[in-house]
Parts: structure tokens; C-alpha cells; sequence
């Protein structure tokens, strides 16, 4: 027989203002088993901890029930408490009395009644439990970064930074992402090139950084600190040991008018190439799909010039395994697609532009060298609309989405404060719902764009936009604080459209069982206390694949994921879950069941020779489980169909033991 | 077919592939077949049976007889391939022990189907087309099929052998109209009340002798939760009149998902309790939530209730149960 003592805890009126925690301490006392129940205003304080130490120690106390808020806030604190007083930490059982009972109840003496029979299950179990000792499983010490934008980039140099290995799988032949794409960078104006580019450089030649360029995850399993995974490196066609990125190659290549992505279709590469001048790793990449020599064998020519031999028509995709202690998702964001908004003539005109193309037309490495020219003609557009909050904020269904995308009201201030800048003969007009720019420096930048360089901030938003014959684009829109409608006959329109996450982020988050909202953001462990981890252990989150974020706040939150990251490696081991699974062997027959439902390949099968009556043997097929790979999740404990299968810690006895008393009423 | 069968077992046990053949023998009455293990040619003489009443289900005996020494001659039927197929997915069977040939089956009778249509002093029987020919103290007698062979053979899912090594006579075919979801459906669409009260009135004759557990080749467990003390559920003195019904409907989670519809356990219900329609719901039900599935059709697919894939649906009280 157990000997067991109750803790009922107040939580200050929490609890205390629907339970009559006097009433339940005093019923739970007369329970079988219990030997001590009391009750306090704050059980999780110094001193309520104190209680529950002496009580173990005056009572010989052998389990406890704490009538308290849920086990996802104190169980831990708790155990911790047990353990110190010398009480195994498995003793320890919550009778969630706050969440769900105070909270959700006004009927004190309903409330009360049921907070009673949570405590009675709690005890319930407890009179089965048995002290559980925690294994200890070790730490791969090399972390994954799964996307190489700036969000990945820092993180791995931060991690990497530490001592530790780190590999970044990035799915485009280069890394860099969406920032190598940006000209400027709010709200300081630096050139979005000259501070990445070194990053990557830093990446390549860093011995700790390992890039797979070209890559994607394939396959994630195992758990924190000991993470396997499989990367696709995918056929390039080019032997990337060999190839010094020369670009001789780029140029002979007949293949010459596939659109470019890096420009976003607005001019052509050729079907071997190299993204841009500074990708890293700097080599050649076949498309596959535009290549003569790949689709049907005629052609060679790359092959012809390349002075390193470096081509190899005959590349295959390559599986690589690697291990891994933590997991970094950084899957970034893209643009939504516009094609949905023909109000704002996006597929029926070229010069309606989105802001990500703006930024390319605008670059001096883009299509147009840096100089601003409409993609219709090539002219020069004097007059600019810029239309926020395409996409964002939008309520209707199916189309667009309900959060703030965050970033477009200071890069769209940015784009119309370097048109004025660099073209003072152009006029340039914003629409906008609210200008949100909190941020460092932010709002002065905004700031400056309406008062210095003269941009014409406009309370409302566009109506239409009609492409008139003569090549001008027709704007109606509203300005809601001069109350009356606005027509402007405009050059170029530029749609700040709304970010979405990358939509390999959905599929990974599966592969990761990490958890997303309806957007496919990730999810954070806690909203404020947990920005940068994922409640799945060993998965962390860094940039805009948890919310939309500019440059500033995804290199604080990439490093805040590395140092994460840091910590968790720092250590050599981990203590596991002592709540596994385990398999009696004398019911076990061996029918795979539980193999088959583990999420984790903890299960395996031994031959095994039994002791049969009559002094004969038999050599029967077990499961057995690994016990420093099972989570505890208890899939195979339903799938056994013999009732082999149980749950150390969370039993289908005490289960049941459970269900009975609250059932016994 | 009988002296195919003796000759190709002989044959089997002189070559020395076999050492022992798993079949049936007739026991007082020619309907009483009782399945057996025959060692020797001269056993083989003396009881082998293959004939109408022939309706046994001899894969489940293979779990035993496939650990033991040398190799099983076993004769199966279609049906019984399935169950065979599904022990062999559990690991439960050894298959290289065993030597199985297929036999074909047009369906079989029993004693009591007999009986019921008042077919009295059974001598032997045989099938010719539609009909079966009853021989019977009191001379021949004829029936329609449908009105002599058992319910489960009715309903007949397949007369095509999924596995074999040998198969005697001509291979069959599967029966997709087998309307064997019928009778599902009629209970299906009794309110809960109607259906409460046919399931009470058909278990409460439960006698707990447990012969539908021990026959049926998905209830293979080492020891059964009925028969563990720890459990407790233990087999006891029923300590309510409700307890029979939990008996089945445990019994129908059990094997849910790995029952193959052989049909053994309403065969063997001295009581006649029509239980296989507990099974047959829920592979109606794991048909239409996860897509068509037939347990031991094969020996390498994933039983639904094991796998996951995206589109499954979510049968729980959400599933329909929302809108109402």
C-alpha cells in the first residue's frame, strides 16, 4: 500500500475563487492510501514546495497528488521538488484542477465536486505507479539547417561559430535566398549584396559549414540529439568538385531563352547556368527540362568547352545520410502568386509589376543593369503607383490571407524613396490601409519618404487598374481621408503582394512532426517564452517560415535559434523519457503490430527460446523495444492485439484504474 | 476429388517432401468432420475425407503444425487461403514447413442446414450443378444450393486461391457480387433501439464455451486476455448478464482489420449466433473509411488499422456525427 499525500493548490484566486480547496483537501484525505492532505495558497512557491518536502519526509510519504494547474506548467517543478526530498520523481502524479475545472467552471460546487474526482483518479494511479529511472541517450554534435537564406546562413555561422558542425540543405543550386534578390535594405539603405554576400562566402570557407546546395530533405528520423536524415543531393549534371565556375560553358549553351528565376522571368538564362555572379557554391547547374543533350542527346556542346571536364550528362540524384543532434527549419517565405488579382491588371499588363520584381528591375544586377525602365517598352515611367496590402489583411475566402505580411510598408517606402531619389522627375504615389513602422529607425524612414523626398501617401486602396491602348495604366482608388475618388494615369503599378511560407514547409513540418497554424507557419513552443524552438524537441525555428519578418528580426531570431542550438549540443547527454514502452514477452506472439505503428523504429524482433512444459523449449518471435529511441507515445500499446504492449508510467492498468474512479461516483 | 487428393498425399509422403498431411476425417456421422493430422498412407486410408461437409478451416491448425518437425502437407480451400495468407503477414505460420495445395470448393453443406430443411438420416451428399444430392436412409434426396449450403458460403467472397504451392482441379474465380454486406445493412439501418435489442436477444444465448475464439485463425494470441487472470476479463462466472455481449464486441476489436470473413466462428456457434456480422461491420467500415481491403490477400500490404497515409479520414465522433 502506497503512502500518499495531497497537495491542493490555490493558485492564488485561480483556483481558490470556483474550488472550495478546503472542501476537496478534506475529501481526498480520506482516500485510501492517504496518509497527508493539505492545501496552499501558491503550491509551485518556495514555500509550498517546503509543504510537500516536510510531508514526504514527516509522512514517509511513498507518492504524491498535486491538485494544481496543468502538467505542461508544473509537472516538472513538481518532480523536481519529489526528487529533492527523495521521493522517485515518477511518484509524482497532477490532478489538473485549474484548466480544467476552476477555469471552465462558475459553479463553485460543481467545480468542487469535480476537482474532488480529478484527485481521486489522480490517486488512483499513483497506487500503481512504480519509480521510474530516467536512461540517458547521447548527442549527435552537428546541427542541420534546413534552408539556405539569410535565416539559415546565420544560424549555421553561429553555430558554427561555437564549434560545432553544421550542414545546410538548400534546395536552389545556390545559397543566399530571398535576400541575394533584394537591392537595398531598410532602413539603413545598405546594399542587400555587399552584407550578404561575404555571409556566404563565410559559409563556404568555414571548415565547420558543410553546404548541400541543390538538396532537399528526404527523409527525417529519430529524435532530439539523435536526428537521421536523408538528403537528396539532386543531378546537376555538372561535377561540382570540378567545376571552377568559369561560366564558359553559360555562354556556348544554344538553350538561350528559358526564363530566368532569379530575375523572376524577366529575362532568360541559358539551360546550363549559374544563378548569379556571386552564388555559392559558384557552380553550373543543367536544367534538366531545357537541356537538348538531356531531352534528346543532341547537343554537347558544354561538355565541348568546358576546360575542367566538369559536365556529366550521366549525373544521378545522390541519397546522402547523415546525423544530426537539432534541426533548424529556415524554409524563408515566397511572394503569393498574383494571378488571382486581375483588378489590379497583374497578368494583363507587364508594367504591373510585384515589388519583388520592382526590386530586381531596380538592381544593378538585374535585367535592366539598375536602371528603372518599364518591362513593357524599356521606357522611362514618370509616374508610379504603389498598392499595399495585396493580398494581406484580406478577409475573403479563398483568396489572400488575414495576417499582416510586416514587411511591405517599409520596403514599399523604401522603393518609392529611392524612385524619387535616383529619378526626381518621377511622381510617386502610395496607397495604403494603415503605415505600420514599428521598428528601429523605422518610422523616421517612413518618415523622410513622405516628408523629404515628396512621396504621395494615399489613405485607401486601389479599386482598379485598367491598361489603356496608349500604354498608360488607368488607377482608381479611393482616398479615404479627402473623402473623394482618385484617378491617376500611371506608368508602372508595383503590388506589395503578401508572403506566404515556402511550400516545402508543409511536407517537412510532416517529416519533422513539428507543428504549423492554418497559415503553414511553424509553431512556436510558447508564443512569448519560446519564440525560436518548436514544441517538438530538437526542432527550432529561424526566420520567416515561423512569420513574416524582415532582414533585422530573422538574423535575431536566426541567432537566437543557434544559440538554441548551442546549448542543446553543448551537452553530451540527454536524459530520456523513462515512459516507454515495453513488451511482455510471455504474451508477446510476434505479429508486428507495434513495428508497424511506431512512429520511431523502436520496435524490433528477437528470437527468443521459452521454457515449455515438460522440460521442452520453443523459440518464439518478441518485440522488444529500444528504449532510448521510444518516445512513449503508446501507438503500439492500442496496436497489440494480445495486450503485450504497455506503457511504463502510463499503464493500461493504471489507465483503467483511472477511468474507475472517476466513474465510481 | 478425394482420390486426387489421397493419391497426391501419398505421393507427397513417399518422396519424403511431407512427413505428415493436415485434412479432414469424417467422425460418426458423415457430416461430423473433424480435422486431422494423418502420418502414414495406411492412416490416410482409414479416415481422409474430402467432401460437402468439408467446411473446416485448417489454416489455424498450421500455426502447431508448422513449428514442428519436417514439412505439412495442407489442403486448402479458397477461403481458407485467405486466413492462411493473413497468419503468414503475423509471422504466426512458418511457411517453408508447409506444403499447401489448393483444393477447389463449390460450396458447403452442414448437418444442421440439412436438418433445418428436413433432410433426415444423412448418408453422404454431392454436388451436381445447382443442386446438391443428398443421400439418406430413406433414399436420395435433392436440394437447391441455395437452400443447402451454409450461410457463409453464400456469400462466398472468392473461389480463387490467393497462395498455394500445388493446386488440384481448375482454378476459380473471385465472386464480386457476393452481397455479403447485405445483412450489414439491414442492421445498419435499424435505429439504435431495434439494433440493441437484436444483438441482446442473439448474445444473451452466449454460453461462453469459447469455440468461436479457439477456431478462429485471427484469435492466435499467446495467451488470451480472456484467459489472463491480470486482465480482468478474465473467463469467470459472467458477473452480469451484459458481459457475453463485451465478450464479442472485444473479441470483434481483436481481430478488427485481420479478419478475413472465413465465416468459422458462426460455423461453430453451437447457439447459432450469427457473430461474423460483428466482423463483417467493421471490414465494411475499414473499407469505406480506408478504401477496399481484404485481410490476407496478400502477405506484404499494410493493414489499414496499422498505416497512415494523409487521406485517411478521421472516423471518430466528428466523422458524419458534426452536422446534424
Amino acid at each position: 500500500m502506497q503512502r500518499i499525500g495531497v497537495f491542493v493548490c490555490w493558485c492564488g484566486s485561480n483556483i481558490a475563487a470556483t474550488v472550495d480547496v478546503a472542501a476537496v483537501s478534506e475529501a481526498l484525505g480520506h482516500e485510501p492510501g492517504v496518509v497527508f492532505s493539505t492545501n496552499y495558497q501558491y503550491m509551485c512557491s518556495e514555500a509550498g514546495q517546503n509543504i510537500i518536502k516536510n510531508a514526504i519526509r514527516d509522512y514517509q510519504l511513498t507518492g504524491i497528488v498535486v491538485c494544481s494547474c496543468s502538467p505542461r506548467m508544473h509537472e516538472a517543478t513538481f518532480r523536481k521538488t519529489a526528487a529533492s526530498a527523495g521521493l522517485n520523481s515518477y511518484m509524482v502524479e497532477i490532478a489538473n484542477i485549474r484548466e480544467q475545472c476552476s477555469w471552465i467552471h462558475k459553479d463553485k460546487a460543481q467545480a468542487t465536486e469535480k476537482a474532488i474526482i480529478l484527485g481521486r483518479a489522480a490517486i488512483a494511479k499513483v497506487h500503481l505507479n512504480a519509480p521510474l529511472t530516467a536512461g540517458e541517450s547521447p548527442v549527435t554534435k552537428r546541427a542541420l539547417v534546413i534552408g539556405g537564406g539569410i535565416a539559415g546562413i546565420q544560424t549555421a555561422l553561429d553555430i558554427a561559430d561555437a564549434g560545432f558542425e553544421v550542414d545546410i540543405v538548400e534546395k536552389q543550386p545556390t545559397i543566399g535566398g530571398k535576400m541575394t534578390q533584394i537591392d537595398k535594405t531598410f532602413p539603413t539603405l545598405d546594399c542587400a549584396a555587399c552584407i550578404l554576400t561575404p555571409k556566404m562566402v563565410d559559409c563556404a570557407q568555414n571548415d565547420k559549414i558543410n553546404i548541400f546546395a541543390y538538396s532537399e530533405v528526404k527523409e527525417v528520423k529519430g529524435f532530439v540529439g539523435n536526428f537521421h536524415v536523408k538528403i537528396n543531393k539532386k543531378a546537376r549534371y555538372v561535377d561540382a568538385t570540378k567545376c571552377t565556375g568559369c561560366g564558359e560553358c553559360t555562354e556556348k549553351c544554344p538553350m538561350k531563352k528559358i526564363p530566368n528565376e532569379f530575375n523572376l522571368g524577366l529575362d532568360n538564362r541559358h539551360a546550363i547556368y549559374i544563378p548569379f555572379a556571386q552564388a555559392v557554391p559558384k557552380v553550373a547547374t543543367i536544367d534538366p527540362n531545357a537541356c537538348n543533350m538531356l531531352k534528346n542527346g543532341k547537343c554537347g556542346l558544354c561538355a565541348k568547352v568546358c576546360s575542367a571536364g566538369a559536365i556529366d550528362y550521366k549525373q544521378k540524384d545522390e541519397i546522402v545520410e547523415r546525423e544530426y543532434g537539432a534541426i533548424v527549419v529556415a524554409t524563408g517565405y515566397n511572394p503569393i502568386k498574383l494571378d488571382d488579382y486581375d483588378e489590379y491588371a497583374y497578368s494583363l499588363s507587364k508594367d504591373v509589376v510585384s515589388s519583388l520584381e520592382f526590386e530586381r528591375i531596380t538592381n544593378a544586377a538585374g535585367p535592366t543593369g539598375g536602371t528603372l525602365l518599364r518591362p513593357s517598352d524599356g521606357k522611362h515611367p514618370h509616374t508610379l503607383v504603389f498598392v499595399q496590402c495585396v493580398g494581406s489583411r484580406c478577409s475573403a475566402e479563398g483568396k489572400g490571407k488575414s495576417y499582416c505580411s510586416k514587411i511591405c510598408c517599409m520596403y514599399t517606402a523604401k522603393h518609392a524613396m529611392l524612385c524619387r531619389e535616383k529619378y526626381p522627375d518621377t511622381e510617386v504615389y502610395v496607397f495604403y490601409i494603415d503605415v505600420r513602422s514599428p521598428g528601429k529607425n523605422y518610422d523616421e524612414f517612413y518618415r523622410r519618404a513622405v516628408e523629404e523626398y515628396g512621396v504621395h501617401y494615399i489613405k485607401g486602396q486601389v479599386g482598379k487598374v485598367v491598361p489603356r491602348s496608349d500604354g498608360k495604366l488607368l488607377v482608381q482608388g479611393s482616398d479615404l481621408l479627402a473623402n473623394e475618388q482618385v484617378h491617376i494615369e500611371a506608368d508602372m503599378v508595383v503590388l506589395a503582394a503578401a508572403i506566404e511560407p515556402d511550400k516545402s514547409a508543409r511536407p517537412l513540418a510532416t517529416m519533422l512532426t513539428a507543428s504549423m497554424d492554418t497559415n503553414d507557419f511553424f509553431t512556436e513552443a510558447h508564443a512569448k517564452l519560446r519564440p525560436v524552438e518548436s514544441p517538438t524537441a530538437g526542432i527550432f525555428l529561424s526566420g520567416a517560415c515561423q512569420g513574416p519578418k524582415d532582414i533585422p528580426d530573422t538574423v535575431a531570431q536566426a541567432g537566437a535559434a543557434a544559440s538554441k542550438v548551442i546549448g542543446l549540443l553543448a551537452k553530451d547527454k540527454l536524459t530520456c523519457n523513462p515512459c516507454t514502452a515495453h513488451s511482455d514477452e510471455m504474451m508477446c506472439n510476434g505479429c508486428s503490430s507495434c513495428e508497424k505503428v511506431c512512429p520511431y523504429g523502436a520496435i524490433s524482433y528477437v528470437d527468443k527460446e521459452f521454457r515449455m512444459p515438460n522440460r521442452t523449449t520453443a523459440i518464439r518471435r518478441v518485440a522488444v523495444v529500444n528504449e532510448a529511441v521510444c518516445q512513449g507515445c503508446g501507438a503500439c500499446t492500442v496496436a497489440c492485439p494480445s495486450g503485450a504492449m504497455d506503457l511504463k508510467g502510463f499503464s493500461n492498468s493504471q489507465i483503467m484504474a483511472e477511468v474507475d474512479a472517476i466513474c465510481k461516483m | 476429388m478425394q482420390e486426387l487428393m489421397l493419391a497426391k498425399a501419398k505421393e507427397l509422403l513417399q518422396n519424403g517432401t511431407v512427413n505428415r498431411v493436415l485434412g479432414w476425417q469424417a467422425g460418426e456421422f458423415v457430416y461430423d468432420i473433424t480435422p486431422a493430422v494423418f502420418e502414414s498412407e495406411q492412416d490416410l486410408d482409414a479416415g481422409f475425407v474430402y467432401n460437402e461437409f468439408c467446411g473446416n478451416n485448417l489454416s489455424k491448425y498450421l500455426i502447431k503444425e508448422s513449428r514442428k518437425e519436417g514439412k505439412v502437407l495442407a489442403f486448402l480451400k479458397p477461403c481458407d487461403t485467405y486466413s492462411f495468407n493473413q497468419l503468414i503477414k503475423e509471422h504466426r505460420i512458418i511457411r517453408e514447413n508447409v506444403y499447401v495445395i489448393g483444393v477447389p470448393c463449390e460450396g458447403k453443406t452442414d448437418g444442421e442446414t440439412l436438418k433445418s430443411k428436413g433432410v433426415k438420416g444423412i448418408l453422404g451428399a454431392k454436388s451436381e450443378g445447382d443442386e446438391l444430392i443428398i443421400d439418406t436412409l430413406y433414399g436420395e434426396q435433392r436440394l437447391s444450393k441455395r437452400d443447402a449450403l451454409t450461410a457463409r458460403c453464400l456469400t462466398c467472397k472468392s473461389k480463387k486461391h490467393v497462395v498455394y504451392d500445388e493446386l488440384l482441379g481448375e482454378e476459380g474465380e473471385e465472386v464480386p457480387e457476393n452481397h455479403r454486406f447485405e445483412e450489414v445493412e439491414k442492421l445498419e439501418a435499424m435505429t439504435p433501439d431495434e439494433r440493441f435489442a437484436f444483438w441482446r436477444g442473439e448474445l444473451s444465448r452466449c454460453i461462453r464455451c469459447n469455440a468461436c475464439r479457439n477456431v478462429c485463425p485471427a484469435c492466435s494470441c499467446e495467451k488470451c486476455v480472456f484467459d489472463n487472470p491480470a486482465s480482468g476479463i478474465s473467463q469467470k462466472a459472467a458477473a452480469d448478464s451484459f458481459e457475453e455481449n463485451m465478450f464479442h464486441i472485444i473479441r470483434a476489436f481483436h481481430v478488427a482489420g485481420r479478419c478475413t470473413d472465413c465465416g468459422e466462428c458462426s460455423r461453430v456457434c453451437p447457439q447459432n449466433i450469427p457473430l461474423h456480422l460483428l466482423n463483417r461491420k467493421f471490414i465494411k467500415d475499414i473499407d469505406a473509411f480506408y478504401g477496399e481491403y481484404q485481410a490476407g490477400e496478400d502477405t506484404e500490404s499494410r493493414a489499414p488499422l496499422t498505416n497512415f497515409t494523409y487521406d485517411d479520414v478521421e472516423p471518430s465522433i466528428v466523422y458524419k456525427g458534426g452536422k446534424k
